[in-house]
């Protein structure tokens, strides 16, 4: 399937500071694609790049066949749902709905049935004469989605759009967005920092770092085969543990495991929830990696407790275990060689 | 984001308005200081002996000086009217501010000339104050030197400019933040501290573009020393007038014109450097 | 605990005689508006007192004073047009300052502003000579030029501040939707503007109307009110000078409570005019 959006080497700077990298990303039809980062990542200005409110200093941008980059925002066939939502408060939710349609001459008749429509797919259509400015955010939200879908575009942008609501309201409309999308089928492009949204909503995750992307794949596989140190701590939490390959072994303290990559230094990473009790004593089996281990510290967190443990070596990691009351002293401890999963070199940047 | 073209249609009309109704009048101003009168007609010839004049008679400096003079005691008094009342405003007034603040931009809107004119009706010699104070008994023929005296264009500039000192001194007050008033009182300094130590220096930038408006407005008004000054009252500005009326002396009212512009220039430039430094942003 | 009384108590002293010198400095601030006020009723001329004798024939013969209606009607096209100048440029120059780089840009914001800060008289000269130069007569039009460069300082400031103020977005919203440029001037940055495009209107209006500095060098043979108050002053004075400043007072009383009904209304701080004040001292952020 030829992707929709492609985006090739996108580079912007402002004044001395680099924000974008050489950001090449494809967007597939239909799909649900989240850019995560940090603030300051770039995430924002890459939205904004693809909606023609910043010009690359480098690169393209192509969507079904036609080159992007250099249209005004006017002629783009994507529409932004915006971070504070920027509605016109001039006009009524009507207007404000209707206002894509009327700009680019859609007939009148038909620009009331589309509007009632869209106001309907967010379940807005009893407020249609109502000026935004009385509206609470999570209606504002809706109405905002309203106005750039009822215009269907090819690509939605979604700026942080969530982010002005409190957490209860915020996890119903991840739901409804998500529910939305399926029913649309207009790709979704969101930006968000939070990652827990980002698992939630996303058929696939960019992960943006510095400007520049670290990791692009689908949620599950992101989690469980983080490419670098940083998109392993960065989603979830990680043990990172720096080992010495030789001899098709990989060592770290007195823990070791086959690994078959080449002679030398290797960082691994270790989701604490793959760290379990075991009670049985060590197996001859080499892709069962079992040790003793001291808790220095428990964290109560519900269905789970975090603990801190240091190993006869000295090295420290942390294990996610049931929960099951206070816990103290020595312990035996074991992971599966093959969720120690071994990151890309060059992590720091 | 923005075009090519919409950056050219905004940005050219007003480039182009301002080039041809302000860069080139000024420019023009610059060049007749440098130009001189024969027989009544000016004559497009480069030197500077109008400059020369200016340094050599005395006249134009003493007038300057005088100017000068009105300008610093009307910015003083101005200030010493106007801070208070901006400190009463916004520290001491409670829920009646806004209405006073209201009352205080009343008089600001009131015409200039207007009040150049209620206050030559009052100083007069048959004026309502000396009438007043026949009345009262206090004098019994008229006081002469209320009106067509320095005193009489002091007071009256001081009236005018008044509020517009107490302006910046108001909005300067009032961004002070209050907690640190109330951390200064906490840390047990005592209100007179709190005042010197706190708030006056966070004024300091308000004051000083109170004092600047004050200060170069009134060194280049003309029309006050015509109102109300008389022979003695006159300013700087009144000379160039008289340069471009009766004397037709262009040329040299403009040099004059040029120094009092480089002057406030320099002023602006000096208080500008004096404000970065003041201002804790 | 008594130590704290006498604090108080000193304090309570303090702004004691502070509110007192405060209502002397608002006593000297109307004193010469009241004087205005009342001796525009008073029959014996603009001296004198007690004011005896109130009398509403200085409005009587205001009423009949063609010369001084005609300067009221010059006054009124004047400012009107002003106005309309000022903002049509301003408007454009207050986008070009936000949102434009070209060469020479922090000279063009100091120039725009110097008229507000520069003594009249300099202004006022300098488009003499500019008038002489292009050999324009001197007419109501000079005056009108005149206005028009120096409120443009004031429309400035004040839309530049007012698109400071507004929300970025809204004009990326319109752009996003599909409307272009001109479109979304008309259909978003201009109704985002209305507020303070009213309060410049109002406050160039009324600095038009009063406006007598630069007027003086470019006025023709058709006078405007204050420069025809001025003639009038230089022949004697009678109460009518009163009465029509009354008239002036009131109606300039009226558009403040307007202009600051308007202000409230969008939420504004009533610091407009400070605003404009500060703005000429520090060039680069007007």
């Amino acid at each position: 399937m030829a992707p929709l959006l492609n985006i090739r080497s996108i580079a912007k700077r402002f004044g001395a500071r680099h924000v974008l990298h050489d950001i090449s990303l494809d967007v597939n039809p239909g799909e649900f694609l989240t850019v995560l980062g940090e603030s300051g990542s770039g995430k924002t200005t890459l939205l904004r790049v693809i909606a023609g409110f910043e010009q690359p200093d480098a690169g393209e941008i192509w969507m079904a066949g036609e080159r992007l980059d250099t249209l005004p925002p006017y002629r783009r066939r994507v529409n932004t749902v915006f971070q504070h939502y920027a509605l016109f408060p001039h006009l009524s939710v009507f207007e404000n709905v209707a206002y894509g349609l009327r700009v680019q001459g859609v007939a009148k008749s038909e620009v009331g049935s589309r509007v009632e429509k869209a106001l309907g797919m967010v379940k807005m259509d009893s407020y249609v004469a109502s000026a935004p400015s009385t509206l609470s955010g999570g209606q504002q939200q809706r109405v905002a989605l309203a106005r750039a879908l009822v215009n269907r575009p090819r690509l939605l942008l979604l700026d942080e759009p969530l982010s002005a609501l409190d957490a209860n309201l915020r996890r119903q409309m991840q739901g409804e967005l998500k529910t939305l999308q399926r029913e649309v089928g207009i790709a979704f492009l969101f930006v968000t920092h939070d990652q827990d949204e980002a698992m939630a909503l996303s058929d696939r995750i960019a992960l943006l770092r510095a400007g520049a992307l670290e990791q692009v794949a689908s949620p599950r596989e992101i989690y469980s085969r983080p490419a670098t140190a940083y998109t392993a701590q960065f989603i979830g939490q990680a043990n990172l543990l720096r080992a010495e390959i030789a001899n098709g072994v990989a060592r770290w303290g007195a823990l070791a495991w086959p690994c078959d990559a080449a002679v030398g230094p290797a960082d691994f990473s270790l989701r604490p929830e793959h760290i379990r009790f075991t009670a049985a004593p060590p197996a001859d089996d080499s892709h069962t990696v079992c040790f003793c281990a001291s808790i220095v510290r428990q964290i109560f967190c519900g269905a789970t407790d975090l603990l801190e443990i240091t190993c006869q070596s000295g090295h420290r990691l942390r294990a996610r275990v049931p929960s099951r009351g206070v816990l103290e002293g020595e312990y035996r401890f074991e992971f599966s060689a093959a969720d120690a999963v071994r990151l890309r070199e060059g992590g720091e940047r | 984001m923005y075009s090519r073209a919409y950056k050219a249609a905004v940005a050219l009309p007003p480039l182009f308005w301002v080039a041809l109704f302000l860069l080139l009048p000024y420019s023009l101003l610059f060049a007749h200081s440098f130009w001189s009168v024969a027989s009544g007609a000016i004559v497009r010839q480069w030197s500077l002996h109008n400059y020369a004049e200016l340094a050599h008679n005395w006249m134009y400096a003493q007038v300057l000086f005088r100017s000068m003079k009105i300008a610093g005691a009307v910015t003083l008094l101005a200030l010493l009217l106007g801070y208070p009342l901006a400190y009463y405003l916004s520290f001491c007034a409670g829920p009646q501010k806004q209405l006073l603040y209201q009352l205080v931009i009343v008089p600001l809107w009131v015409s200039y000339l207007v009040r150049g004119y209620a206050w030559k009706t009052i100083l007069g010699s048959d004026g309502v104050l000396n009438g007043f104070l026949q009345y009262l008994g206090i004098v019994s023929t008229p006081v002469e030197f209320f009106l067509y005296s320095p005193f009489a264009v002091v007071l009256t500039l001081t009236h005018i400019y008044t509020p517009f000192t107490f302006l910046p001194l108001f909005a300067s007050l009032e961004h002070i933040p209050r907690h640190l008033v109330e951390a200064s009182q906490d840390l047990g300094a005592s209100p007179r501290v709190t005042f010197w130590r706190v708030i006056f220096p966070l004024s300091l930038p308000g004051l000083l573009a109170g004092a600047t408006f004050a200060f170069v407005l009134t060194l280049g008004d003309f029309l006050a020393p015509l109102l109300v000054g008389g022979p003695s009252g006159i300013m700087i500005s009144n000379v160039v007038v008289s340069l471009f009326g009766a004397a037709y002396d262009w040329p040299l009212g403009a040099a004059i014109s040029v120094c009092m512009l480089l002057l406030v220039v320099g002023i602006l430039f000096a208080i500008e450097r004096l404000e970065k430094r003041w201002s804790f942003h | 605990m008594e130590l704290s009384l006498k604090h108080r108590e000193a304090r309570r002293n303090g702004a004691g005689w502070l509110a007192v010198y405060a209502a002397s400095v608002f006593a000297f601030l109307y004193l010469p508006i009241v004087v205005l006020i009342v001796y525009s009723f008073n029959r014996d001329g603009v001296g004198g007192f007690p004011p005896q004798h109130l009398t509403i024939e200085w409005y009587r013969q205001l009423a009949g004073d063609q010369a001084i209606w005609d300067a009221v009607w010059n006054s009124l096209l004047v400012a009107l047009a002003a106005t309309v100048t000022a903002l049509a440029l301003g408007l454009p120059a207050a986008l070009a300052l936000d949102r434009v780089s070209f060469p020479g840009k922090a000279l063009f914001r100091r120039l725009v502003l110097l008229p507000l800060i520069l003594p009249g008289i300099i202004t006022g000269l300098s488009l003499l000579m500019l008038a002489v130069f292009a050999g324009m007569k001197l007419s109501l039009w000079t005056v009108l030029l005149g206005h028009g460069i120096a409120l443009l300082s004031v429309a400035t400031t004040e839309l530049f501040a007012g698109i400071q103020k507004m929300d970025r977005a809204q004009e990326e919203a319109s752009l996003d939707l599909g409307a272009a440029y001109w479109r979304t001037f008309w259909r978003v940055t201009l109704p985002n503007l209305r507020l303070p495009l009213v309060a410049a209107a109002l406050l160039i209006f009324t600095l038009s109307v009063d406006e007598i500095a630069v007027s003086f060098f470019l006025i023709g043979r058709d006078n405007t009110l204050p420069l025809e108050i001025w003639g009038r002053l230089r022949r004697g004075m009678t109460p009518e000078i009163n009465a029509v400043s009354t008239i002036i007072f009131v109606f300039s009383v009226a558009l403040i409570l307007v202009s600051y009904r308007l202000r409230t209304r969008g939420a504004r701080e009533p610091e407009g005019a400070a605003d404009v004040l500060q703005a000429t001292f520090q060039g680069d952020q007007p």
